[in-house]
């Protein structure tokens, strides 16, 4: 052992966004800290990588729709580049061979393409999800509750929670009681009609999970996305200039800023643990590295397993099996989708018909096949930043939802398939747009685990499901970033709130941390 | 004229327990009842000559022990005979059967997986402690969570003291159990397709949901509450049919003095000055009373029986949103002789209890595939037993009768109601099915008797032929059962009150709505109630 080993405060694992933020907190509270990051870019799925010549995307997430008020704030991430401004935010377009309705806005503040009826009953829908998502807004930046150990701050915590149910008003609590736990599929029922905008709703609830619109507790999704805001309005998103690459190097300005040493492919083997206590590391090329303190912002699947058998068994059950795919066309030029303008070409496209249309998508998973006809989210990012494509050409980027991660057939053979299935749809809603392929890159749940060292390739790095949520996250008992590890921590998206580009387990993570002045 | 102090409409058995506990009370109760008989869905009929069926309801197990003693149901003839579990075959010609013994059942589990057997412990031991926990709260009012009455916030105070009680570990446990999918929660201990089919049936049955839907691990739940002379999770048949059940019940309450008029359909209720004074029957004839009891569901209540100027919007939209979805139908079976199953040795104790040929969660998904796409599944799930293998008295000498439950059964088919060619299209699916099973099947059959939604909903009056009225799902449970804000059994309107499986703890031949409801009622009226046993915790 060297001297400088022993030089760290905190040994960071994973330069994803969540080990980035953590790390940044962390080395502002003054503790000398080391990331380690395996691949040869930090950034993780959050990164801009180029997979055509002169073409380049956000490598999985490609909106910018949760960064955490609190980490921009925490990390003066507008100061080191993050640049929010209300000009950039971009429409969601519901695509339909009836025309298409878009919620322009912060998440539909205004609503065009649908009958005056359809749209006051929007204007009260809306309202009334972001009122519900308000209530479990405060909930994304604390630790959960532990119902076994009640501390003072979890109890005030929940008081103040019981406080915004009061403050609803008696008979819009009980409906929130009544809704929170429901399928999203009912309640639209309930209150819209356009299958356009319902479709475009289910699809948003259901996104990234393991669900259908029909499936209960499927409502949660949508608050997980109204419970996001960007640039102080919640439901906002827009897509980040220079991919959100961007987003990351102007986390990293920030952590170097405060100190933190960043190691490029440095992958680590193992934690070290003496006496029950996480004292550092081991990289793969056998380096020792001791620290204070060990904090492991990858996939909870991935950690160690130097623990109690009871945890371990716990982390195996959590369900971390990938259900979207990537989806990344070079284009000869830009496609023009039926019946939707030049501005609204910057925005989200979405072919999600119906809710019915969604569910159907859905099932085949279950069984691990994909649909013939699948739902998907559609950017343009050269549309917003033109120094992503070659000039006159274009970059199509669609998260593609049902793609089991465990294929029956098996992913090699399937995913031609899925991306003549795929383009089947996209040609529908733009037509010619198949000729202007250039190059193709598909993603499958089994590629993203390889290519971002995720478990099941699962961007939230487990389930987002409500027994995998609050305490029950990442495991029951463990759901606070501690581990039963002294000295270790989780960090990452498999810990609350979750994933999707918010920094929230990171920064969490690290307040827990400087709270126990570990 | 006269009026009674209470009508009650619907003879189910809900509406004849309130009407027991009611009438046990002091008070002159006349229960109303549109069809010829009494029983509603537990109910026992002659549709050809010597053999009952059980039509609807067609097990005994969840009927809470306490009101069997209050009302003296064994002394008016009730008598539930207790069967061993039975078996899901397979479809390479094997079976698993289920014991009620344990360690049997581990052995037989041992056969299929070694993991599974050791599993099985620890799966017993968590699913026993969730019922535990949720057992008491079946015979409480569930508290209303927006409310500062002290009654309320020493419910919400048992609940929460009920809930300390529990380790971290079952808390957890708890929290995760109302929101998965039963495919899910066994997945975490099992690793047999069969073992897991074996455990998902109890978490689909009478839901439109399927394995895979989460929330599904608390329907189980709902179905192992039950007991059968104390043993808790047993099931079994009630002598005579699930006719028995609500025959001894009406029987209870004349004894104790009780008026029922069968062949009267309510109309609607009597209304005046925002209060309820009684019932008109179909005929246009006015009954009177002090307060009236709806048994049947809350749609049927207040969308076709009081009129809409009587009830506020917002109360209104709720019990329009209320979710009651037919899923399931039932085919019962006059047999000429009793069928045989290769698979089964030939005195095997699983001909006396109940049968199933899904073998996969998976095949189960597929059938509620079919439900939601508007269709009966080519591959139904059945819950299928032959009775008279222990209760001779519900067919002739030799012959048998034999209750298919089929699910999944949709409402509508496509959107458009049911037809007799849809029906006849699924009874075959049902009697291919189990014809594949044992050979020679289809000669035995002297009788068939086939429910769709379609019939069940006309004959019994459930709104979609539901089973449970409404879906135990948990936007529809404790305080938001039936609809928020009047999960205490009362309504909008005075004099009015709810006591059907639609108000909590919800569905099956339970009997704690009908009790609870009357508890209510009675605290109103500020009548004591020592003629009612408090819950007692079994397990």
């Amino acid at each position: 052992m060297t001297s400088s080993d022993l030089n760290w405060d905190v040994i960071v694992i994973g330069g994803g966004h969540n080990g980035l933020v953590a790390a940044a907190a962390l080395a502002k509270s003054g503790r000398k800290v080391l990331l380690l990051e395996a691949g040869n870019e930090v950034g993780g799925a959050a990164r801009t990588e180029e997979f055509a010549p002169g073409f380049r995307v956000s490598a999985v997430a490609h909106l910018l729709n949760r960064l955490h008020p609190d980490v921009v704030k925490t990390l003066e991430l507008e100061r080191h580049g993050l640049k929010v401004e209300r000009g950039d935010f971009v429409p969601s377009v519901a695509l339909s061979k009836d025309g298409p309705l878009v919620l322009h806005g912060a998440y539909g503040e205004v609503l065009t393409g649908a009958s005056p009826s359809e749209q006051s009953a929007w204007k009260e829908l809306r309202a009334q999800l972001l009122r519900y998502a308000g209530v479990l807004k405060p909930f994304l930046s604390r630790r959960p509750p532990d119902p076994g150990n009640m501390s003072l701050a979890g109890m005030t915590g929940l008081g103040q929670t019981a406080l915004a149910l009061k403050k609803l008003g008696k008979e819009d609590m009980r409906d929130f009681l009544r809704v929170l736990l429901m399928n999203v599929y009912d309640l639209l029922d309930e209150q819209l009609s356009d299958d356009r905008l319902k479709g475009l709703l289910a699809f948003d609830a259901t996104l990234g999970s393991h669900l259908g619109p029909r499936s209960p507790t499927s409502l949660l999704g949508l608050y997980h996305r109204l419970a996001g805001e960007v640039g102080g309005l919640s439901g906002a998103q827009m897509q980040p200039k220079g991919g959100m690459g961007a987003v990351v190097a102007a986390i990293r300005a920030a952590a170097e800023e405060a100190g933190v040493s960043v190691r490029q492919a440095s992958p680590v083997a193992k934690v070290i643990v003496e006496k029950g206590r996480a004292v550092g590391v081991v990289t793969q090329n056998g380096e020792t590295l001791r620290a204070r303190t060990v904090v492991s912002a990858i996939n909870p699947a991935a950690g160690p397993r130097e623990v109690d058998t009871g945890f371990v068994r716990k982390v195996k059950n959590i369900r971390m099996k990938g259900d979207a795919a990537k989806l990344h066309l070079a284009l000869d030029r830009p496609p023009q989708f039926i019946g939707v303008d030049a501005a609204d070409h910057k925005g989200r496209l979405v072919i999600a018909p119906s809710p019915d249309h969604v569910e159907r998508a859905f099932n085949p998973s279950k069984y691990g096949e994909f649909s013939p006809e699948p739902v998907m989210e559609i950017t343009l990012p050269s549309f917003v930043d033109p120094s992503l494509a070659p000039s006159g050409a274009c970059v199509l980027s669609a998260v593609v939802q049902y793609a089991p991660y465990a294929l029956k057939e098996g992913w090699a053979a399937g995913k031609p398939q899925f991306l003549e299935a795929i383009m089947k749809q996209l040609e529908i809603h733009a037509p010619g747009i198949g000729a202007t392929v250039r190059h193709a890159e598909l993603l499958t749940p089994a590629d993203i685990e390889a290519r971002y060292r995720m478990p099941g390739g699962h961007w939230h790095h487990g389930e987002l499901q409500a027994d995998q949520m609050l305490m029950s996250r990442p495991v029951s008992g463990w759901s606070g970033y501690d581990t039963p590890l002294e000295g270790l921590f989780l960090a990452g998206a498999g810990s609350h709130p979750g994933g999707g580009i918010s920094g929230a387990p990171g920064l969490n993570a690290a307040r827990r941390i400087i709270a126990m002045r570990a | 004229m006269k009026a009674w102090d209470a009508i009650v409409i619907g003879g189910g058995h809900n509406g004849l327990v309130n009407a027991c506990y009611l009438q046990r009370a002091g008070l002159d109760v006349l229960v109303v009842e549109k069809n010829d008989w009494v029983g509603g869905a537990a109910t026992s009929r002659e549709l050809t000559p010597g053999f009952l069926y059980s039509n609807c309801s067609y097990v005994c197990s969840l009927f809470r022990p306490e009101i069997m003693r209050d009302l003296e149901l064994p002394r008016f003839g009730l008598q539930v005979i207790s069967y061993e579990g039975g078996a899901v075959f397979t479809r390479d010609g094997d079976y698993l059967a289920n014991y009620r013994d344990h360690d049997a059942h581990r052995r037989e589990f041992a056969r299929f997986s070694r993991r599974d057997a050791e599993a099985y412990d620890r799966y017993s031991r968590d699913v026993t402690r969730q019922c535990r926990f949720i057992q008491p709260l079946l015979m409480r009012t569930a508290p209303d969570p927006t409310s500062f009455r002290p009654r309320d916030l020493g419910e919400l105070l048992y609940l929460g003291r009920k809930f300390a009680g529990l380790t971290a570990e079952e808390m957890a446990l708890t929290l995760r159990f109302w929101t998965m999918s039963i495919s899910d929660f066994l997945d975490e201990y099992f690793e047999t397709d069969v073992i897991k089919a074996n455990f998902a049936l109890s978490g689909i049955i009478g839901t439109a949901l399927g394995p895979m839907s989460p929330g599904t691990a608390y329907v189980l739940l709902h179905h192992y509450m039950g007991e059968v002379d104390g043993s808790v999770g047993a099931w079994g048949y009630a002598r005579g049919g699930m006719g028995a059940v609500t025959k001894a019940l009406a029987a209870s309450f004349r004894a104790s003095g009780g008026t029922i008029r069968t062949g009267a359909e309510v109309d609607h209720v009597l209304i005046r000055n925002g209060k309820a004074r009684g019932v008109v029957l179909s005929g246009g004839e006015e009954v009177y009373g002090k307060l009236v009891v709806s048994n049947a569901d809350v749609k049927r209540t207040f969308l076709k029986l009081v009129e809409e100027k009587e009830l506020p919007d917002i109360f209104l939209r709720r019990v329009r949103n209320f979710k009651i979805r037919g899923s399931s139908g039932k085919v019962n079976i006059a047999l000429d002789s009793l069928p045989e199953f290769p698979a089964l040795p030939k005195d095997s104790p699983v001909y006396r209890a109940d049968m199933h040929f899904t073998d996969s969660i998976e095949r189960m998904e597929r059938a509620y595939d079919d439900w939601k796409a508007g269709r009966w599944s080519a591959d139904p799930f059945l819950d299928m037993m032959i009775p008279t293998t222990l209760d001779p008295t519900m067919a002739p000498p030799g012959k048998h009768f034999m209750s298919c439950f089929v699910q999944y059964a949709p409402p509508k088919i496509n959107g458009r109601d049911w037809t007799d060619a849809d029906r006849d299209g699924f009874a075959e699916s049902v009697i291919s099915q189990i014809a594949q099973y044992s050979p020679g099947f289809r000669d035995r059959i002297v009788h068939m008797e086939v429910r769709t939604p379609r019939e069940i909903e006309a004959e019994v009056g459930l709104t979609e032929g539901n089973i449970f009225q409404g879906e135990l799902t948990f936007d529809q449970l404790l305080f938001n059962r039936p609809v928020p804000g009047y999960a205490q059994y009362r309504s909008p309107l005075s004099g009015l009150y709810m006591c059907g499986s639609s108000t909590h703890p919800g569905g099956g031949v339970m009997g704690a709505p009908g009790r609870n409801a009357a508890a209510e009622i009675l605290r109103d009226l500020a009548k004591p109630t020592p003629h009612m046993s408090p819950a007692h915790d079994v397990i």
